[in-house]
């Protein structure tokens, strides 16, 4: 019998919710199991990084690689996956564009461990200890990973082969990636590499809310109002980011009453998601003076960086905030 | 896909090499920039032998692509565009970088203009291997053509387009056409009768063949663009049948209901509810002006309709719309004039004898409120004493910066008719004498000799409260007379404040309307001020006289004549090429979310329900590239100015820029 | 360390109608400027996207100007409020994001201004020197030793294998 693919499931910075995404193909994930040899899958299965340095060059056929890199063992598998396989797929947010963990690119590492380990409130710690990426003890010496001052995307570290967006990615694509993989391992044509599979089209396509022409007088905060469920989010003054979301998830929180908040990333052949948004909003907007307009903007969107670059950050053109003492 | 690229760094004599090192230039850019076959420097790229270095590159070398490093491409686009088109390249394949406007005439520096011209052809060799082959669209004009506003200017070029035998359609808000110029006495310097000359121009445009006078009409919409205009004009309703009424003027006469003239007699006179602007009306149908007309007001007396002998008076008449289709459009709108009453210290409005200028033209008007006697408000008082206060609102950093180009000889012409009617002496109060036009310094010698005085001062204040003896019951014009460096006090009869023209109370929103936009004081822009004053930077529509900024009749009728010659232009070439520079809407990319349609101030884009995307009409479209930018899809390119050109532009712009002191890790992988 | 004074490098998006006809008139009129900046030519100042700015800062630019006709002067008609708009709202992120107010530029300026327009550039080359480098691709620097660390990883694993018991 000959052998099956082998498929490769890794996770780097992130929450989890991907590996559960996985699962939420459902009964589906039999066919998965039945076609595929699982080689390395840490929140299911017991092989070890170890255990693929050992297999040879591009002896996995499909690597699926969720969570963003932020400190030296993420980078290291990224390397190692992306050299022992055939197709790396970033899977999922963090791995495509950064994600939440790339909000962390608003700090740098002194900034974070400082209010973590420090001055969070809940903190306990008089001693003022931080992790370190070496320590001696009796029995040797201990490493740690060392921390990144940067998130990076899977495609900031290694060349990647697709992208599934999604945070988490929707079932139904997960499940059409697979089918997509297995018939290209035996023959049919894969798309070109550097695709991200989904549509060419943003969320309002797929948004059955009734859209006329847009004049902004004020943003407002989705705490402030109770949108209907008929008219554009957007046209009720919430900052609904579907006008410039990769569509594919079915415009699923829009017809929850909840504006897009842009999980599924920027549409085909945009470099940066934040100045879509940016660019489209203000451009709207329904005034001529300069004083109002600042006035429209500090009111309505007191965090721009959160708001617009919530999933991207790192593969926005600046992709991290200002760093004092340069990363060194 | 790799082209060839031949890159001209120009001399232009000493302009640019005097400065850049034009060879090292030339020879950097061959063999630093990717793409470049051919790099050649040049004494004047813009002459035969430069353009013909261009050509024979093309053909013998294959390029496909070509740089000219020179002066502004606002010189010198097209010379070298055509210059590809000759040697069989596609014009649009061809990029100018200003090494001269830019860089060597604004630079001190020598090593640093190196350094931007080395930045400016970067950027101009790394975009232009991502240019594409584009086509103009050739569109036909139609003949007939719009004038709105029907002065002299807009007579002038309504008849000369008419002569040549072509269709025009004349709109003029008022009742009646003439403009200011019926409102006058006497133009300078001929000191002709101003209605004498004006009206049988007036005649002839009422009753050519080829004009389709539209009076007591405004338009309301233009759409289209050069060549096909579609406007749509608002006849509004006069309450006389045109057809039926034979001019007679016994309506004006039965007519119960009188009111101050506030606009041809500048609320001098009195004029009825039914009324013809002045007698020499163009057309001579009246006007039944509802604000007050008794029947209109409480229901009673319709006397013009009972004494109509024809029946032509019709209560119920209602505005109509026309839709006119023409291919080019003049504006010639004209002027108001500033309200004096903003300067309060000349008394305007509260010294009866204060008068404007245009309210002195009627005093002077035999046909005017007092059948051309010059008296004080009061209708009877001969002025024994004028003063004429020049630059009332002009060249005054409060109200309007700018000269008002007719005041100067207008106060001559009154101080001549002062002299000429009445023993009255009168004095011009003055910054400077502008009289440069054919016969203006000989006019301002005729009045010296006639004996009109002078005084250097701009006016500090016009006062009714004596001081001195002398001043009683007069009016003091307080000024400093800087020839004698002394503050004067002077009485006077009577005031008359030259004042400045400005443009239309609406300029701004019927340029936009049309499609053209207002300098800062609000006079209509013009598409070069010195090269080319009657064309706007919208193709198709002209603009002529005052409503261009302030002159007089001689300069407003050339201009209505060179509209006129333009128009005629079109009329004769037949058709006209539009630039391919437009704005394209992918489909497949667009979600229907709508942000980009009310973003075009030309209406190009157009939603389309059923399919759920939006869509541009490229006819209209002028290529400003606001949707491009505006669409969080990016579902729109912009032809000739599309991301990826700007972008690698600035790559090269940037070709020097430190990137990270110590190299910056993987760059992005820009998905497909 | 060379004791060179910092000389930015600050881009310029001019509009054809009114601000690179401005510029032009600089140049005609021979009025010097500092050569700090390198314009590119677009057909209004409502083409500029705010990636275009964010592009030029990761190329290592100091500082970026978006020149255009004055409002209510626009070729074509009303397209520099848009670029007002987007001015705003970029420089309201750009400012969370740690790039100073003064390299970022909106600049009027009509086809006749080019003094005012040369007068704008010298002053924007001189907030940006005093700010000094913005050299944006520094911040995207890895952390010191982190080569090693990765380069250490596999000798990790192979002796986390040796437990004694």
């Amino acid at each position: 019998m000959t052998a099956k693919p082998k498929l490769a499931l890794y996770w780097a910075a992130s929450c989890g919710g991907c590996e559960i995404a996985v699962l939420a193909i459902d009964e589906k994930i039999l066919e998965v199991a039945a076609a595929f040899d699982i080689v390395l899958w840490p929140v299911a299965i017991d092989a070890k990084a170890r255990d693929v340095e050992k297999m040879a060059d591009k002896s996995i056929d499909v690597c699926l690689f969720n969570g963003s890199i932020r400190n030296s063992e993420q980078e290291y598998m990224a390397q190692l996956l992306r050299r022992k396989s055939k197709i790396l797929v970033a899977f999922g947010s963090c791995a495509h564009e950064g994600c939440i963990p790339g909000l962390a690119n608003l700090a740098g590492r002194e900034a974070i461990f400082d209010y973590v380990y420090r001055k969070s409130p809940s903190v306990d710690n008089p001693q003022g200890i931080v992790p370190q990426p070496e320590v001696q003890v009796p029995e040797g010496t201990l490493h740690l990973p060392m921390f990144y001052d940067t998130v990076k995307t899977l495609d900031q570290t290694v060349d990647v082969d697709y992208y599934v967006p999604g945070c988490p990615p929707e079932a139904e694509n997960i499940y059409s990636i697979v089918v997509a993989v297995i018939a290209g391992l035996k023959g049919a044509p894969l798309p070109p590499a550097g695709t991200v599979l989904g549509k060419e089209t943003t969320v309002c396509d797929e948004c059955e809310r009734t859209r006329e022409e847009k004049k902004i007088k004020a943003f407002k905060r989705t705490w402030e109002i109770i949108p209907n469920e008929t008219e554009c989010l957007l046209e009720q003054g919430l900052v609904c980011c579907g006008l410039a979301t990769r569509a594919g998830c079915g415009a699923l929180c829009p017809k929850v009453n909840s504006p897009c908040i842009g999980c599924h990333g920027a549409n085909a052949g945009v470099v940066d998601f934040g100045a879509r948004m940016m660019t489209s909003l203000a451009s709207v907007i329904d005034s001529d003076d300069p004083a109002e307009i600042r006035r429209i903007i500090q009111e309505g969107i007191p965090d721009p960086v959160g708001t617009f670059y919530r999933f991207s950050l790192p593969h926005s053109l600046l992709r991290r905030s200002a760093l004092s003492g340069n990363g060194h | 896909m790799t082209e060839k690229v031949g890159v001209y760094i120009c001399h232009c004599g000493s302009n640019i090499a005097g400065k850049v090192d034009v060879e090292g230039l030339a020879k950097w850019a061959g063999e630093e920039l990717e793409g470049v076959v051919i790099s050649r420097d040049y004494k004047f790229m813009c002459s035969s032998l430069g353009q013909e270095l261009i050509e024979e590159d093309i053909k013998k070398e294959g390029l496909t692509r070509v740089v000219v490093g020179a002066c502004s491409p606002h010189l010198h686009e097209k010379t070298f565009r055509r210059a590809c088109s000759n040697a069989g390249m596609n014009p649009y394949l061809c990029q100018m970088a200003s090494l001269r406007e830019q860089v060597s005439w604004v630079t001190e520096d020598k090593a640093a203009a190196d350094v931007k011209a080395r930045a400016l052809i970067a950027g101009a060799v790394r975009r232009v291997q991502l240019h594409e082959s584009l086509e103009p669209t050739e569109v036909p004009v139609n003949p007939a053509t719009l004038v709105v506003g029907a002065g002299i200017t807009g007579i002038q070029a309504a008849l000369e387009i008419a002569e040549a035998g072509h269709k025009v359609f004349l709109v003029e808000r008022e009742p009646s056409i003439g403009g200011h110029m019926a409102q006058f006495d006497k133009t300078f310097p001929t000191l002709d009768c101003s209605a004498c000359i004006l009206t049988p121009k007036m005649s002839d445009v009422g009753q050519h063949e080829n004009i389709t006078l539209l009076s007591y009409a405004e338009v309301e919409e233009v759409k289209g663009f050069v060549g096909s205009f579609n406007v749509r004009v608002r006849k509004k309703a006069r309450y006389v049948v045109e057809e039926d009424c034979t001019g007679c003027g016994i309506c004006i006469e039965k007519c119960p209901k009188k009111v101050v003239d506030e606009v041809f007699e500048v609320g001098m006179g009195k004029r009825k509810a039914i009324y013809r602007p002045f007698p020499q009306a163009v057309p001579k149908y009246p006007v039944l002006d509802t604000a007050n007309c008794t029947y209109f007001l409480k229901g009673t007396c319709k006397a013009c309709e009972k004494f109509c002998p024809t029946n032509a008076i019709d209560f119920e008449q209602q505005d109509t719309y026309l839709d006119l289709d023409v291919g080019n459009i003049i504006l010639a709108t004209g002027f108001d004039t500033f309200d004096a009453r903003r300067i309060p210290q000349y008394g305007y409005g509260r010294l009866p004898n204060v008068f404007t200028s245009l309210e002195f033209e009627r005093l002077c008007n035999a046909a005017g409120p007092t059948d051309g006697k010059i008296v004080l408000r009061d209708g009877v008082t001969e002025p024994k004493s004028i003063a004429l206060v020049h630059c009332v609102g002009s060249r005054d950093e409060h109200y309007n910066p700018y000269c008002s180009a007719v005041c100067c000889m207008a106060a001559l012409k009154f101080g001549h008719l002062v002299m000429e009617k009445t023993a009255a002496e009168v004095t011009s109060f003055y910054i400077d004498l502008r009289t440069p036009a054919k016969g203006y310094e000989e006019f301002y010698d005729r009045l010296l000799e006639e004996g009109m005085k002078f005084v250097r001062g701009k006016v500090g204040e016009v006062s009714d409260a004596a001081r001195l003896p002398g001043e009683e019951g007069k009016l003091i014009v307080q000024v400093e007379d800087t020839l004698l460096g002394k503050q004067r006090r002077i009485p006077f009869d009577m005031v008359v404040l030259m004042t400045a023209l400005e443009p239309r109370f609406d300029a701004k929103e019927v340029g936009l309307r049309f499609g053209i936009s207002c300098s800062m004081q609000g006079w209509f822009t013009e598409r070069h001020p010195k090269l080319d004053p009657v064309a706007t930077m919208t193709d198709g529509i002209f603009i002529c006289g005052v409503c261009q900024g302030p002159k007089d009749i001689p300069a407003s009728v050339a201009q209505g004549a060179a509209a006129a010659a333009r128009v005629q232009g079109m009329i004769s070439r037949g058709t006209v090429l539009i630039e391919p520079i437009v704005a394209t809407i992918h489909a497949e990319h667009c979600s229907g979310c709508r942000i980009c349609n009310n973003l075009c101030p030309y209406n190009a884009i157009e939603f389309k329900l059923e399919e759920g995307v939006s869509f541009i009409n490229q006819a209209l479209c002028k290529g400003c590239g606001t949707c491009v930018a505006a669409c969080p899809a990016q579902a729109i390119t912009g032809a000739h100015f599309n991301n990826q050109q700007i972008v690698a532009e600035l790559e090269g712009l940037l070709y020097d820029a430190a990137r990270g002191t110590q190299g910056a890790p993987k760059p992005v992988a820009v998905p497909a | 360390m060379s004791d060179e004074r910092f000389e930015p490098k600050i881009v310029a998006f001019l509009c054809n109608w009114c601000s690179y006809r401005a510029a032009d008139l600089a140049g005609t009129a021979r009025m010097k400027y500092q050569p700090n900046i390198r314009t590119i030519r677009v057909m209004c100042s409502g083409r500029v996207d705010p990636t275009f700015i964010l592009k030029a800062f990761s190329l290592g630019a100091d500082g970026v100007m978006i020149a255009g006709c004055h409002p209510g002067e626009c070729h074509y008609l009303v397209q520099n409020y848009k670029a007002m708009r987007r001015y705003e709202m970029l420089r309201h992120t750009l400012l969370a994001m740690g790039v100073e107010d003064h390299r970022l530029r909106l600049q009027w300026a009509s086809a006749a201004e080019g003094n005012a327009l040369a007068a704008a550039i010298n002053q924007m080359i001189d907030q940006v020197r005093a700010l000094g480098p913005l050299d944006w691709p520094r911040f995207w620097h890895e952390n010191a030793g982190h080569q090693e660390a990765i380069a250490r990883l596999p000798h990790e694993h192979a002796e986390a294998l040796e437990v004694s018991a």
